[in-house]
């Protein structure tokens, strides 16, 4: 089965997890700008990032045979550091309208303060005008007063719930994200965010439209496997398979689809130009072999000889 | 009088734009006004997204034609968004050098971009003063960035000095990289390259690891060289080369 992973951090994760990623069946993924671990404390850091991550994070993802689309915006975090944030926003546009740019996001809240509010709307009103979805990242604390309030913002500045995915839902949130018209993802992350089991429950009893999930694996203690284990978990627990291409593949296809930025054929039929400098191709689609879910690095550490 | 590079890029591309032609057009005519540098920013964002990544179709004749334009120019290989880009750039007028403008776009630029950026090397105003961007394009890890300096482009012949040209004969063997199509490689042999290239033959040899027949291009016109020629002979007695591959 074909995954796209739409929220994964990748500028964090070893060349290990993208053989991993890979093998597991993981064709595309979605890595949306956030935070470092740490703040910055230049625009100039800022942007370098920016531009990692349209140039050189999806070289290295288009090596494994993944297609690597990003999302540019500024964190809810970093909002609060307003002299970074009004440099910030004057370089966004420049970097929205590069090529695999699929949203504008991760935005949101983290403490729900003003100035976070105030660059929350500012994001909204530049992905409007660019007719790019939008990525919503939801707080860890106050969540589900935050997660409502930023479905209240995104109405009030006029934004169409269907380019929202709302991100990091869990069993609190999500009736409310998929009652208003949004799209609802879930992280599986271990610890903070949501676990694959509970994800298979809530499958049972929302099914799968709207519903996306992702791994969110970042510098953290996080799996990049999070899709794959979560299909494969899905799969054994008698959620129907269409119910599981669609909360791991379709969906995210179709909500960031919107962009313009992001199609089957990427993968499926690149055009030639791709293939002859960024993408290699996916070796499972070539016909090769059946997806498989080791953890990253099982290969390395069974591996004496290193030539 | 014959064509420039532009007049060819403007050709090539109307030809293969469709219904976009006319928004190529009013695009460049807005651009080389010199108004304000989002124009250009804008352009070079919705290139792909109008007119789409195919190939350059390119007949003999077109190639000849480059070549006359430009001694050494080959846009074989090249894309219409990529083609479009960097025709938006030689159209561009602004109020700052040319090298601040490229700057400007090499920092903020993707992939595609970057590729497109520096294809089009030979092409623009002031070679010279764009020397520490070529650079960074050379330091890149992305071999499709490197190559675009690297590969079927003039511009390392005609401004490199000696050390620049003889690292990026290095780099390209380093990430294995062709060294073929490299436009320049026999004029451009000299003995310290010949040196260095022998000692990495000897590195690759002492770890086990193959040495592509392509390195001994710049080595040849130097055989007889006697900072080289005790080390190809022992070479030649230890089996890992033939007299021929030197001819």
């Amino acid at each position: 089965m074909m995954l796209i992973d739409p929220h994964a951090h990748m500028i964090s994760r070893t060349t290990d997890d993208y053989q991993a990623m890979a093998a597991a069946g993981v064709v595309a993924l979605i890595e949306p700008a956030f935070w470092v671990g740490q703040p910055r404390t230049y625009v100039g850091t800022y942007v370098d990032y920016l531009s990692s991550i349209v140039g050189w994070e999806r070289f290295r993802a288009g090596q494994f045979g993944i297609r690597h689309y990003c999302t540019v915006g500024l964190n809810s975090k970093e909002a609060n550091n307003e002299e970074l944030a009004e440099g910030v926003m004057e370089w966004l546009p420049r970097f929205a309208l590069k090529e695999g740019v699929v949203a504008i996001g991760e935005i949101g809240y983290d403490e729900q303060t003003p100035l976070e509010d105030k660059y929350f709307r500012l994001q909204l009103e530049l992905a409007k005008e660019l007719h790019l979805p939008v990525m919503v990242h939801t707080p860890h604390r106050d969540k589900k007063r935050g997660t409502s309030r930023s479905m209240d913002v995104c109405e009030e500045m006029g934004v169409d719930p269907s380019m929202v995915i709302i991100d990091h839902n869990n069993e609190e949130t999500v009736a409310e994200a998929l009652q208003r018209g949004y799209w609802a993802g879930f992280s599986i992350y271990p610890s903070t965010k949501m676990g694959n089991a509970r994800m298979v429950e809530l499958l049972k009893q929302y099914g799968g439209e709207r519903i996306i999930v992702d791994s969110a694996c970042d510098w953290g203690i996080s799996d990049s496997l999070g899709v794959a284990k979560t299909a494969k978990l899905a799969l054994e627990s008698g959620i129907p398979q269409e119910t599981v291409r669609k909360v791991c593949y379709q969906n995210a296809l179709d909500a960031y689809g919107q962009s313009g930025q992001m199609k089957e054929e990427d993968w499926l039929n690149p055009p030639a130009i791709d293939q002859r400098t960024v993408y290699e191709g996916n070796s499972i689609l070539r016909g090769g072999r059946e997806p498989r879910i080791e953890a990253p690095g099982e290969r390395r550490a069974g591996q004496l000889l290193i030539e | 009088m014959s064509d420039t590079p532009a007049d060819l890029l403007r050709r090539w591309v109307l030809a293969q734009a469709d219904d976009q032609a006319e928004w190529v057009s009013q695009s460049l005519e807005t651009i080389s006004k010199g108004g304000p540098e989002k124009d250009l920013h804008v352009f070079l964002g919705l290139a792909p997204r109008r007119l789409g990544k195919a190939d350059l179709e390119l007949s003999d004749a077109d190639l000849k034609a480059a070549d006359a334009a430009h001694p050494g120019w080959t846009p074989a290989g090249w894309s219409i968004d990529g083609a479009a880009r960097v025709l938006a750039l030689l159209n561009s007028a602004g109020n700052r050098a040319f090298s601040d403008r490229f700057k400007d776009l090499r920092r903020t630029a993707d992939m595609a971009e970057l590729i497109a950026l520096y294809r089009g090397l030979p092409l623009y105003p002031d070679p010279e003063t764009l020397g520490f961007e070529v650079g960074e394009g050379l330091r890149s890890n992305i071999k499709a960035v490197f190559e675009a300096i690297a590969h079927q482009n003039p511009y390392a012949r005609d401004h490199f000095d000696e050390h620049r040209w003889n690292h990026m004969i290095l780099k390209a063997l380093f990430v294995d990289s062709q060294l073929s199509p490299i436009i320049g490689l026999e004029e451009r042999a000299n003995p310290e390259l010949a040196r260095i290239l022998v000692d990495y033959a000897q590195e690759r040899w002492a770890a086990g690891r193959p040495v592509t027949d392509e390195l001994w291009i710049s080595v040849r016109p130097f055989r007889n060289d006697p900072e080289i020629k005790p080390q190809l002979d022992q070479a030649i007695a230890d089996g890992h080369l033939t007299e021929e591959t030197l001819q």
